[in-house]
């Protein structure tokens, strides 16, 4: 039924650490709640889920409840992605 | 709610909020139903149910549960316990 946990430390990439400093900051300024990560991690659909990684999960679940709650609206996320 | 002392034999309610629309939920599913002994109190947490969609959370007790793996899981020796916390409100008395 369970198959053995892989438990070697993994390597952060450059994007794995700046997901997890922007949580942190959305958290200090009220922006948004750990818990609420997780609920919009849970809300990921299956297939989705699977091809993400740890902390592209993070990235989805933060996203969406920024735009659910207004904090950013899709053309800003759209005009920021464009400038990359 | 009354507090459960250590020692209480207790079932986890077989609810399923998550049938009934948008939910976070911290109790395993495998545990609805069961039965267990509480271990601990490990104090009052707001409840992440609330926490989870941003709306004002009642601070409630969390409670350690120990529960005979073998009859959870179908694997495991005899005495293997599963020690899970769980929130007062998935409790009652058994």
């Amino acid at each position: 039924m369970c198959a053995p946990i892989d438990t070697e430390p993994h390597v952060l990439s450059e994007f794995d650490k700046r997901v997890d400093a922007l949580r942190a900051v959305l958290s200090l300024k009220g922006l948004m709640t750990v818990d609420e990560l997780r609920r919009g991690i849970e809300e990921i659909p299956e297939d989705e889920y699977h091809r993400l990684s740890y902390y592209q999960r993070w990235i989805r679940s933060i996203t969406a409840i920024l735009m659910r709650k207004g904090v950013i609206t899709e053309a800003e996320l759209s005009a920021a992605l464009e400038r990359r | 709610m009354a507090a459960f002392a250590p020692g209480t034999t207790v079932r986890v309610k077989d609810d399923w909020p998550e049938s009934r629309g948008p939910a976070h939920i911290r109790t395993p599913h495998y545990l609805r139903g069961m039965h267990g002994r509480v271990v601990r109190r490990l104090g009052a947490f707001a409840n992440p149910e609330d926490l989870a969609f941003a709306r004002p959370a009642e601070r409630r007790s969390l409670y350690h549960v120990a529960f005979d793996q073998p009859a959870v899981w179908q694997e495991g020796r005899a005495g293997d316990e599963l020690l899970v916390e769980l929130f007062e409100h998935w409790l009652e008395p058994a």
